[in-house]
């Protein structure tokens, strides 16, 4: 059996699952934010009128919140569904609730590796398509709607089919100046936005083994955007390091067989990727950076699950040291544990003193919900994870998907820019 | 839920593929959580301009479909954000049947927790069916699709099918049923399974 395979089978108490069995699988971890917590609350009214009792969950230890979507509150509705999500999580028990204004908080995947909440081998399900990031974790981790969370919540379990797998073998490192989103966009430029389509997306070889942990995270993250169930990473010492510095205790690893099978293997060498972005309006429409339109940016976003973890920050700071933006620059540390070392380290003075501006961690513009959405015939370059019509605002404004370093460098000079170009 | 019946109107074309949540609900509207009222904001930056008057050449707006429940559309719909509002949005709308090549995988499994039945079928004959955009008799228990010329069968798991002939709501029903839910796996020597 691959990973995917030995993870579902534990958690459906099988010695043995193959692809396309229907099992029932033991939940390990739930998440919830200011989205899908309220429509779980809507879901859990209708069934509280059929007579079914809703009082209890299932194992509130093993259910976490965050505050993301619609944080610091958009407006009068959001904040009223922040207290809906307070309301709940106070009533039904669950510990795990963070809170923005109150110390750690910051979008739902970052916190899932920040705060150590998912383990390897664990099944893990959230209410948010982009559940796919913490499987770099190596973990089966995927987003479900919220009827199905609501069922988990109750039940602590739910069915799956087991997918099959897609596994992407990378031989040897990236360059400098590539990132593992390059890397990623490139992938999902091959196989198409529906190219992973219900199976999982494995990442391996000796260029993963060679990748830092949060670069794993942003592979996986995209696997959404290639439609796949899920993606991961077989866990390694790096995961465990990575876990334990952030309080974990009793990893324990898990690996596919050696003779696991693979539906597909697909190679890559690192050695001939390059810095790469995604045209408006599909993940899927690539084109190497170098080759990219020749259009004037409006801004340069730079956050999101995607985009604003710690390592990228840092790229965005090796870039932004000692320039100066042309173009609006926002910069939008995921959590706030990112954003303090960003502080300690001094890369925020290094925003600073290039002219862009630092938000709160927020889910915020990624999804055109609020603060810093584009305007009309706005054309904006990002590190976030999608690019359709209106996707940051405007149904008329554009998005170019890009890595860190990639953003950064296009915001020094205004155009879409390979930072390796850059003086 | 109500009982998925047999149904017969004319078909809505919507010439896209990879039609993602986003465009399905533009994200301005997650925030509202009631589950009905979401029709209005179904495909809301095409069906409506800067001024809220809707726009003439989006098939929506052609008095011609307005009572369509069943919209044919390309590749890979759905895909993109988790978000059931999607679902809730076409439902509310009317629409009962959705028919494409793919569906992304969360969207057509939320599908079937809010009553309407997603068909998957090879691209030439869903081409066909936009092209001809005429009426289209869906018969469900007979997984069959009847135009004035031709049958067509579909596919379709024999559990999603029940849940929507018999019009059950999927999470209520194993709720209720769950003390023979578990009598009936203690005792069971076939694995779990659905």
């Amino acid at each position: 059996m691959n990973i995917v395979e030995k993870i579902l089978a534990r958690a459906a108490g099988r010695d043995k699952v193959s692809p396309d069995d229907v099992i029932f699988a033991n939940i390990d971890k739930v998440m919830i934010h200011d989205v899908s917590g309220p429509g779980v609350i809507k879901v859990f009214d209708k069934l509280k009128k059929q007579g079914i009792n809703v009082d209890k969950l299932w194992d509130s230890s093993k259910v976490w919140v965050a505050e993301d979507h619609f944080v610091p509150s958009a407006d009068k509705i959001s904040a009223e569904n922040i207290v809906k999500l307070q309301n709940f999580t106070k009533n039904y028990g669950i510990e795990k609730h963070f809170k923005y204004g109150m110390g750690q908080y910051g979008i739902c995947h970052t916190l899932s590796h920040e705060e150590a909440l998912v383990l390897p081998g664990e099944v893990y399900v959230g209410g948010d398509s982009h559940t796919n990031t913490t499987g770099a974790l190596g973990a089966f981790a995927c987003g479900l709607g919220h009827t199905d969370i609501a069922y988990v919540l109750l039940k602590g379990n739910i069915w799956f089919k087991v997918p099959e797998t897609l596994y992407f073998k990378i031989n040897g490192n990236l360059p400098d100046h590539v990132m593992a989103k390059d890397l990623i966009l490139k992938i999902i430029g091959d196989i198409g936005t529906d190219g992973g389509s219900y199976r999982t997306m494995q990442f391996g070889g000796s260029g993963i083994d060679e990748m830092s942990v949060e670069s794993r995270l942003t592979l996986c993250n995209m696997t959404t955007e290639a439609g796949a169930k899920n993606g991961i990473v077989e866990p390694d010492q790096k995961v465990v390091d990575y876990l334990t510095n952030r309080g974990a205790t009793n990893i324990a690893l898990v690996s596919g067989d050696a003779d696991a099978e693979y539906a597909k293997i697909y190679e890559y060498e690192g050695s001939e990727v390059e810095p790469i972005i995604a045209k408006p309006f599909s993940p899927g429409n690539t084109i190497v950076v170098r080759e990219a339109p020749n259009v004037d940016l409006d801004k340069s976003y730079i956050g999101s699950c995607t985009g604003a973890k710690y390592e990228d920050l840092e790229a965005v700071a090796k870039i932004l040291k000692g320039r100066k933006v042309k173009i609006r620059t926002e910069i939008l540390p995921a959590a706030i544990s990112i954003y303090k070392r960003a502080m300690e380290n001094g890369l925020l003075k290094i925003f600073l003193d290039a002219g862009a501006t630092i938000g709160p961690p927020t889910c915020g513009a990624c999804c055109g919900a609020h603060m810093g959405v584009l305007a009309k015939d706005e054309i904006c370059i990002s590190t976030t994870n999608r690019n359709f019509p209106g996707r940051m605002g405007h149904v008329e404004s554009q998005t170019y998907l890009s890595s860190p370093l990639v953003a950064a460098a296009s915001a020094v000079t205004g155009k879409i820019t390979d930072p390796r170009d850059l003086n | 839920m109500e009982a998925f019946k047999k149904i017969k109107t004319i078909v809505t074309p919507l010439d896209q593929i990879n039609v993602d949540t986003d465009q399905i609900v533009p994200k301005q509207f997650l925030k509202l959580i009631q589950k009905s009222g979401f029709g209005k904001y179904l495909f809301y930056d095409w069906r409506y301009d800067e001024n809220e008057n809707q726009k003439q050449d989006f098939v929506l707006n052609d008095k011609k479909y307005q009572n369509s429940k069943i919209l044919v559309t390309g590749e890979n719909f759905g895909c993109g954000s988790s978000r059931e509002h999607a679902v809730w949005a076409l439902q509310d709308y009317g629409f009962l049947v959705i028919i494409a090549p793919s569906f992304a995988d969360i969207f057509y499994s939320n599908c079937f927790k809010n009553g309407i039945l997603p068909i998957k079928l090879e691209e030439k004959m869903v081409e066909k069916l936009k092209h001809e955009s005429g009426e289209l008799e869906v018969d469900l228990e007979n997984q069959l699709l009847k135009t004035k010329t031709e049958e067509i069968p579909f596919e379709i798991s024999p559990y999603q099918k029940i849940i929507l002939l018999e019009g059950l709501d999927e999470i209520a029903q194993t709720l209720q049923l769950e003390d023979k839910i578990s009598e009936f796996e203690k005792h069971s020597k076939i694995p779990s399974v659905l």
